[in-house]
């Protein structure tokens, strides 16, 4: 089976559901003849043209509103925001509009759009190109946030997004992009949105997160297996709406659950995570469940040992899951 | 030049603290190795501290009095030139930072009855009892993984869910009492009492005492000649003039509760990490039944005369025979006193009436012959009175102290010194 990149996988998934389906097309900021900032749909405009790959004016609210109408009309947009810190100007749009069309129009309308964005720190991108925004849009019924972890779900994922009938943003770890590589089928597949994966399986302690850090639990759990803690990790993928019962089922397994964003600490997804292991598992629970996060300042910092400061790394989530272990 | 930390030694198995009673430096004394700078009281020892290092005193972390961790920095040193670092110096200090760890997690049982939602829970469905369960968790504190292995190497053999391993330690006192039975065979003929409640709480609360506080004892003889010929004049007419006998008791209250005003330490309590001297003196005292014994308070039994007295523990005794007694009148006491004097004992070692310091047996009162002032044998009036301390609160001075008092005011009790009222 073929390794790929992280952000190879967006492309060949963009790339064969184009193939398959000619109702699809692409919108964002420099998509087209720069095949994007990032390189994510690189080759798309030689292959399927201007029409089917188009560069707009820097106006996301324009990206999500054209796409979401061009979605009502029957199309398949995949809209690319050059940076998910760049989303708000879109919010209106996507909340509003496409997050409520179906159950406005009382199913007569839907909105099968498809938002892209690269988010996330560790590249030294600083305040405006570093951020985790999932959280604004997890408390908006009719929107689904799907956040994949590895090249193989990043491609399932997105066929199904693509496929799905109703809104979905997909939001790309732009760290990950060139980081992390693994096997990617050239088959056609779709990952199910909405269900977790266990990525690990162990007894000690749960962590669960999404993203990049599902990468970082992981290496720990392999150093942490050399000191006899066993760590089974779930990664969440969707992350609205959650798979409570992958969630449920990972907390009772251990009764010590680690969460882990690097989003800010509060109000974030995985508040949101141990209020659903808080209601369901209680006779399971045998520590406080734990959450690693990035600290509640308004953003990413530039200056290097700053950002190193705020961001998760595979020692801290070591540590965190070791204390967890020895409580 | 380097600064080094000292710290609290670990001084004996199983101790994990110690407190600073006295600093033998000040900053800027200079040390030789080896040097005492401090004294240490742990619970098991008393002992002095040595410095690992040669150097001048640059800060005294701890004060006198603060109780710090095994490990923990009591000041700092600094050392005259670096190969005193290097040198074999430091080592005993590298040996102790590694103990401290390993100490900490075998001693430290802090955690030991936090128990989870999924522990209860486990508990619960396999019918375990927690006080007998070993915990890996920090603190001792019992994990899931703990129940789940116990519960599985249940599974393999049946009567470990059973196998109650013997109480041990302090942890195992509250459990002891209230054990549902103990395989005591009975042969025919034997009379099977069941428990009663009243029973059931001696047990638990002698047992307490017992297991918690270390009792020492102590005894002194005291001449109450004069205090015997003193009430025997009297009682005839206090009798018809007050309704109720004037017993001997009220007098041995009296002198007692005189002299703990004097020495508050007899009338204080164990509190863990403090004791609290009351500030009422409320005077237990034991009345027996056939069944059981009551322990009803005399409360602010210090502002009473011995007229007073007396009617307080001709009421309450009223009151114990009678199954009158209300829970009011069982709580408060400070300090106890035991008439075991009225079974004719002569000698008794009372349990402590927990939490209390100190409990005080009035046995009966004698003839003896003595011998007085002078070298002349006489005939006198003599009582033991029987001490058992906490000896976490009071050691023998203050209790042999207090004991002197009181037997100096019970012997000086007459006619001309005394008022009944």
């Amino acid at each position: 089976m073929p390794v790929r990149s992280y952000i190879e996988a967006v492309t060949l998934a963009l790339h064969e559901e184009m193939q398959r389906d000619d109702k699809i097309f692409i919108l964002g900021e420099d998509v087209g003849v720069r095949g994007g900032v990032f390189r994510a749909t690189t080759g798309l405009y030689e292959k399927f043209g201007e029409a089917r790959v188009i560069d707009t004016p820097l106006t996301e609210s324009a990206i999500a509103g054209v796409g979401i109408g061009a979605a009502m009309y029957g199309m398949r947009p995949v809209a690319e925001m050059q940076f998910a810190d760049f989303i708000l100007p879109a919010v209106n749009q996507i909340v509003s509009e496409a997050a409520k069309i179906r159950y406005r129009s009382n199913n007569d309308w839907t909105v099968p759009i498809t938002i892209r964005a690269p988010y996330g720190g560790g590249v030294h991108g600083a305040l405006y190109h570093s951020q985790s925004i999932e959280a604004i849009f997890a408390s908006q019924p009719g929107l689904k946030i799907v956040m994949p972890s590895t090249p193989y779900d990043v491609k399932g994922l997105l066929k199904a997004a693509i496929r799905s009938d109703d809104p979905v943003l997909f939001f790309e770890h732009k760290r990950a992009y060139r980081l992390i590589k693994g096997e990617v089928p050239d088959e056609d597949y779709t990952v199910p949105i909405g269900k977790a994966e266990v990525k690990r399986e162990g007894e000690d302690v749960t962590v669960m997160t999404y993203g990049l850090a599902v990468h970082f639990a992981l290496q720990a759990a392999e150093k942490l297996a050399e000191e006899g803690i066993s760590a089974h990790i779930l990664d969440l993928r969707t992350v609205y709406p959650l798979d409570k019962e992958a969630i449920i089922e990972a907390a009772a397994k251990t009764g010590k659950v680690l969460l882990v964003t690097e989003d800010n600490k509060e109000g974030g997804i995985i508040g949101e995570v141990a209020a659903i292991i808080a209601e369901h598992c209680f006779f399971d629970l045998d520590a406080p469940i734990q959450r690693l996060a990035g600290p509640d300042i308004p953003a990413m910092p530039y200056a290097p040992p700053l950002e190193k400061f705020f961001m998760i790394n595979p020692e801290k989530v070591e540590h965190a899951m070791r204390e967890l272990a020895e409580f | 030049m380097t600064e080094e930390n000292i710290l609290m030694p670990k001084l004996g198995e199983s101790v994990t603290e110690g407190t600073i009673s006295r600093w033998l430096v000040s900053v800027g004394d200079t040390v030789k190795k080896y040097d005492p700078i401090a004294e240490v009281t742990t619970d098991k020892v008393n002992s002095e501290v040595p410095t690992s290092y040669a150097g001048q005193i640059t800060a005294l972390i701890a004060d006198e009095g603060d109780t710090l961790e095994v490990g923990a920095v009591i000041c700092t040193i600094e050392v005259e030139g670096s190969e005193q670092a290097d040198g074999d110096a430091p080592k005993p200090v590298v040996a102790e930072k590694q103990q401290v760890p390993n100490n900490t997690q075998s001693a430290n049982q802090s955690m030991k009855k936090r128990y989870s939602p999924a522990v209860l829970r486990l508990a619960q469905e396999n019918d375990i009892d927690l006080e007998h369960v070993e915990g890996t968790g920090k603190g001792g504190r019992i994990t899931r993984k703990d129940m789940q292995k116990l519960i599985a190497e249940g599974a393999q053999s049946p009567q470990v869910k059973a196998a109650v391993p013997e109480p041990t330690g302090p942890q195992a006192q509250s459990a002891a009492p209230s054990e549902p039975a103990f395989a005591m065979p009975s042969s025919q003929g034997d009379v099977e009492v069941p428990i009663t409640g009243v029973r059931r709480a001696i047990a638990t609360n002698m047992l307490k005492s017992v297991q918690e506080a270390p009792h020492a004892w102590t005894m002194v003889e005291v001449d109450v000649t004069d205090l015997v010929s003193f009430r025997n004049k009297i009682k005839g007419d206090f009798k018809a003039k007050e309704g109720f006998n004037l017993t001997f008791l009220p007098f041995f209250i009296k002198a007692t509760v005189e002299a703990l005003r004097e020495f508050p330490r007899m009338n204080s309590m164990w509190a863990g990490d403090k004791i609290i001297e009351k500030k009422d003196i409320n005077i237990s005292i034991a009345v027996a039944t056939d069944e059981a014994l009551y322990v009803p308070v005399i409360k602010h039994a210090d502002e009473l005369s011995i007229k007073g007295i007396g009617r307080s523990v001709n009421h309450l005794a009223q009151k114990v025979r009678s199954n009158q007694l209300s829970t009011d009148d069982m709580q408060g006491g400070t300090f106890t006193v035991n008439n075991t004097g009225s079974f004719g004992s002569v000698l008794s070692q009372p349990i402590i009436n927990h939490p209390q310091a100190a409990i005080l047996s009035v046995e009966s009162i004698v003839k003896r012959p003595v011998i007085m002032e002078g070298g002349m044998i006489a005939a006198r009036d003599i009582v033991n009175l029987c001490l058992s301390l906490d000896h976490r609160i009071l050691d023998g001075l203050i209790a042999g102290r207090f004991l002197a008092r009181v037997k100096e005011k019970l012997e000086h009790m007459s006619a001309k010194t005394t008022s009944i009222y």
